[in-house]
């Protein structure tokens, strides 16, 4: 058996099948003591109060929101290079869910400098890359969608992917720079001084909850794929026949 | 075939043919069509024009304030306006063939894109360029500002028309291409915003820009190398 033999998408499909309701439970179970370590045990930090609490989804939120992209990337430019229908189907599955964790990093940010900074957006450097990024996702997402042809929209959305990959870095130190030259004293995202360990067991938690809840979401999302592109093939018409 | 070996052939002992004879004859071309289509080529820098003096109608005509926006509004203007023109970068040579052709020649597909990215500039960039130090001076930005914002996009322009190259190269032939292409090519292109305002607004402050251009410069040859080779990347898939 070699390592490519899940390469299929007939073989895929099954094994995602039964990966996604492992990935889900962990995923519920961690956020379930994920949220309990946060909301409950953790200390009330001495500073922002209550208000800090909304950490525990925002840093995972913000933590996926990249890792997203890359592994997005990753999978476009396989399947642009050796040119595998399953590779484009797993970045295309996963554009969706990397704008919804840029969304909630966003949203769930604007929320926590209500109460701490006075105000719902700052143009501070990271909220400005992570809108630039959202904006990226969206590009990759509307262009896959408005080319008929499936191929030649992966192949298409994957070049779009590369670029993003290789301006990313760049936008972020622009943006970092901009903010620096742009305002003198401004508000800082610096954390607190120390971090309770409940607090940051609590956030390493919720952010293997996000990992799972993102790879579970992802692989579902490949199935639909997988059965909507390969709708005309035999073991595609026996299975949905059967079900 | 005995045609194409003998192209082949001449080409590469010709000295005028060739990779560099077939960049010439694209841009000369690319740039003879601009020139016979004036209306074209007029309409974005006309759009620019407009778009800038909108702001002051917009803002308010106080002075001050113009003096802090002035930078930014036209190096935005530049941005919106050179995605107008891009639309057109390959638009008509894919409708009548031309790019299949392109395609199919023995010469490397990045070099044609760069040809036609280089005279797409001359006919849109480099005309928002020299029309800047007047609108430099309706937002009363002083002498070495404007020089500045002249030569901030001359730096900034062809980075524009090469980044916008890869988008227009994406987007070539689909539905509602326009929309798409600014919505693929405006966040990649915030960094030549932020250096490109941002070296005018420093030097307003006073403070040096050597360190916005010197980035700038690095951008604009970084993607001298790759976005055509991008952009052939994506050409060759809407046309496979």
């Amino acid at each position: 058996m070699s390592w490519t033999r899940y390469a299929a998408p007939q073989r895929f499909y099954p094994l995602a099948g039964r990966a996604v309701p492992w990935f889900a439970g962990l995923a519920l179970l961690l956020t379930v003591v994920g949220l309990v370590i946060g909301l409950l045990i953790a200390p009330t930090d001495h500073q922002q109060g209550e208000a800090y609490r909304i950490i525990f989804v925002h840093v995972p939120a913000a933590w996926m929101s990249m890792i997203v992209y890359l592994v997005m990337a990753f999978w476009a430019a396989v399947g642009l290079i050796f040119n595998t229908r399953l590779a484009s189907m797993l970045a295309v599955a996963l554009a969706p869910t990397g704008a919804w964790m840029t969304f909630l990093a966003l949203w769930t940010g604007a929320l926590w400098g209500k109460p701490t900074w006075g105000t719902w957006w700052v143009w501070d450097a990271r909220l400005t890359s992570e809108l630039i990024l959202l904006f990226l996702y969206i590009g990759f997402m509307s262009l896959h969608a408005s080319i008929d042809d499936e191929r030649r929209a992966d192949r298409a959305a994957a070049v779009l992917a590369l670029v993003g990959v290789v301006n990313v870095p760049i936008i972020y130190f622009s943006v970092k720079w901009w903010n620096t030259l742009h305002q003198g004293a401004s508000v800082s995202l610096t954390k607190a001084p120390s971090m309770a360990t409940t607090m940051l067991a609590g956030m390493l938690i919720m952010a293997l909850a996000f990992w799972m809840y993102c790879i579970a979401v992802a692989l579902a999302r490949t199935r639909v794929i997988i059965l909507e592109r390969e709708h005309g093939t035999r073991w595609a018409r026996q299975l949905l026949g059967n079900s | 075939m005995s045609d194409l070996t003998r192209y082949r052939a001449a080409g590469s002992d010709a000295p005028d043919s060739g990779s560099w004879g077939a960049w010439r004859a694209v841009f000369q071309r690319d740039l003879r069509i601009a020139l016979r289509r004036r209306a074209d080529t007029g309409s974005a820098l006309v759009f620019f024009v407009i778009v800038v003096a909108l702001f002051p109608l917009g803002v308010g005509p106080e002075f001050g304030l113009l003096r802090r926006m002035g930078p930014g509004v036209v190096w935005v203007a530049a941005l919106l306006a050179s995605m107008l023109a891009l639309g057109r970068l390959f638009a008509d040579d894919h409708a009548d063939g031309t790019l299949e052709q392109m395609l199919l020649s023995p010469t490397p597909l990045a070099l044609l894109v760069l040809a036609k990215t280089a005279a797409h500039w001359l006919a849109s960039g480099l005309l928002l360029v020299l029309i800047s130090p007047l609108l430099a001076l309706q937002f009363d930005l002083g002498g070495e500002a404007a020089g500045v914002l002249f030569l901030s996009l001359l730096l900034g322009t062809p980075l524009l028309s090469l980044i916008g190259a890869i988008g227009a190269a994406l987007t070539v032939g689909l539905r509602g291409a326009g929309v798409l292409l600014s919505l693929l090519v405006l966040p990649l292109c915030s960094p030549v915003l932020i250096f490109g305002a941002g070296a005018v607004e420093a030097s307003q402050a006073g403070l040096g820009v050597t360190a916005h251009f010197s980035l700038l410069g690095a951008m604009l040859l970084a993607a001298l190398f790759l976005a055509p080779l991008a952009a052939a990347a994506a050409l060759r898939i809407a046309l496979e």
